[in-house]
């Protein structure tokens, strides 16, 4: 099982849960893993078969676009967070 | 018993000095040595030799390993006339500097020679005691204090991020604070916008701000923009002269045109951002690191962006994340320390844990990469309305 952080524009799709556990070993069979469990993110985190244009993905603080995408390897233990862009300032 | 001439000759023996040629030479040098001038604040604010760092003969032993902390540093001494600066390199191979000598001649010498000197600038009295705190940190001192005097920050939104940010701005003695904001006071502002007060209800924020401000610290002088940021405007305002952007918008339209702008600029921005526990930040230095769109290429659809006003945020958080941006923003004005460059800090205050993720250049940014496909503003629709909340 791997941590999956929930952003906080995100949670409502999660229950309020800021970290979800996901099983895979990459991090397609990880977001697969959580839309299935969670419908609500599908159309929050990818476009197309791709992470959508508007999310990063990190792996152990590495951003997935620089790594192997959605095929990336994801070690037990290892922490993913899901960043969406977040615009709040006031 | 020894006279004071035959003990300097006694000391001049024993130390190595240095004359106004070879000094000069050594100086001009790949490997300038630490240049220090030992003599008392009169005879310094009078002139110095270019370079040179302040430390009195009577501080020396206390104060030398703050300006030098490494022992096998060259260092070159000088007063004025070659004496004080003798028995200060001796006190100073006593504590172990392997590498000093003593301007022969001193500064007269420098002066007589034809050599540049310097004034140099200094703060007054009242501003000494007003930002002690500061001159006392080596990193910063009289020289780091003069560089925020002359230094200018443009706050983008004197809202939850740019009322600590600004005010700890001003505190530090940035000496040109502008503010972008085109919003009044509102009641609920209050809750978290520390620049703002009760009694400025129904102000323009930035008027408001600018107030606060002044009252804090006179020394800052507060240019107010009551407008929004648009592709209209935001060349006018940037064309001011801006050493660093802080930027705590509250709408992905501005946030994409400070951005563009930055590049086009080439002006540091130092982002926050935050949303109920959780906030960021970042430091977006045009070409050297990643810009904003190296992060998020295009703001979200506006079906997808998350709400920004209706979801709520915990009233100290912004004072959190614009108080790290206030410390970025300084630290750049200052050059000193490492940034936030390449790197986004993410603070969570529920869990009280912060994170850090990895921030590449992105090669095909659409801005700042290698073909750019975006050259001219673009005006992004408002959409932080917020998404249908579900039931």
């Amino acid at each position: 099982m791997k941590t999956v952080r929930i952003p906080p524009t995100l949670r409502s799709e999660t229950g309020g849960k800021r970290e979800v556990h996901a099983a895979g070993t990459t991090v397609r069979e990880l977001l697969d893993d959580l839309m299935s469990r969670f419908p609500g993110l599908r159309s929050q985190l990818v476009d197309e078969d791709e992470i959508a244009p508007f999310v990063n993905v990190y792996v152990e603080g590495e951003d997935v676009r620089t790594l192997e995408g959605l095929e990336t390897e994801v070690h037990d233990g290892s922490t993913v967070i899901l960043l969406p862009a977040m615009a709040g300032g006031s | 018993m020894a006279s004071y001439r035959d003990l300097l000759q006694q000391v001049k023996a024993e130390i190595d000095e240095v004359d106004v040629p070879r000094a000069r030479e050594i100086l001009e040098g790949p490997e300038p040595p630490l240049l220090v001038d030992v003599r008392e604040l009169d005879e310094w604010t009078e002139g110095r030799i270019p370079g040179a760092i302040h430390v009195p003969r009577g501080f020396l032993e206390s104060r030398i390993e703050q300006a030098a902390p490494d022992h096998a540093q060259p260092i070159i001494l000088y007063c004025a006339g070659g004496a004080r600066s003798a028995f200060a390199a001796k006190s100073l191979g006593e504590l172990g500097y392997e590498n000093v000598s003593s301007l022969a001649g001193g500064y007269t010498d420098w002066k007589r020679s034809g050599l540049p000197t310097e004034l140099p600038r200094s703060l007054d009295g009242e501003k000494r005691q007003r930002y002690s705190r500061h001159l006392l940190i080596p990193e910063v001192g009289e020289e780091g204090q003069l560089k925020l005097l002359e230094s200018r920050i443009l706050l983008i939104g004197a809202g939850g991020l740019g009322s600590p940010a600004s005010l700890y701005l001003a505190a530090a003695g940035v000496g040109r604070l502008g503010i972008v904001d085109d919003d009044r006071v509102d009641a609920s502002n209050l809750q978290r916008q520390i620049a703002h007060s009760t009694e400025t209800l129904g102000e323009w924020k930035a008027d408001s701000a600018k107030r606060t401000i002044e009252a804090l610290n006179p020394d800052v002088e507060v240019v107010t923009y009551r407008e929004r940021l648009t592709s209209e405007n935001v060349d006018r305002i940037l064309a001011d002269g801006w050493d660093v952007i802080v930027d705590g918008a509250d709408n992905f339209p501005t946030r994409y045109l400070v951005n563009d702008a930055s590049v086009w600029h080439d002006i540091p921005v130092v982002h926050g951002s935050i949303y109920r526990f959780e906030g960021q930040v970042t430091v977006f230095k045009p070409h050297e690191g990643p810009c904003y769109r190296c992060l998020f290429p295009q703001p979200p659809p506006p079906e997808l962006a998350p709400s920004c006003a209706e979801g709520g945020v915990l009233g100290v958080l912004p004072g959190i994340v614009g108080s790290l941006q206030a410390s970025e923003a300084l630290k750049l004005a200052l050059g000193i320390g490492e940034s936030l460059s390449g790197r986004l800090l993410l603070f969570d205050a529920l869990a009280t844990e912060f994170n850090e993720v990895t921030l590449r250049r992105d090669p095909d940014c659409p801005v700042c990469g290698e073909h750019p496909t975006i050259t001219e503003y673009i005006d992004y629709v408002e959409f932080c309305s917020g998404r249908p909340t579900h039931a």
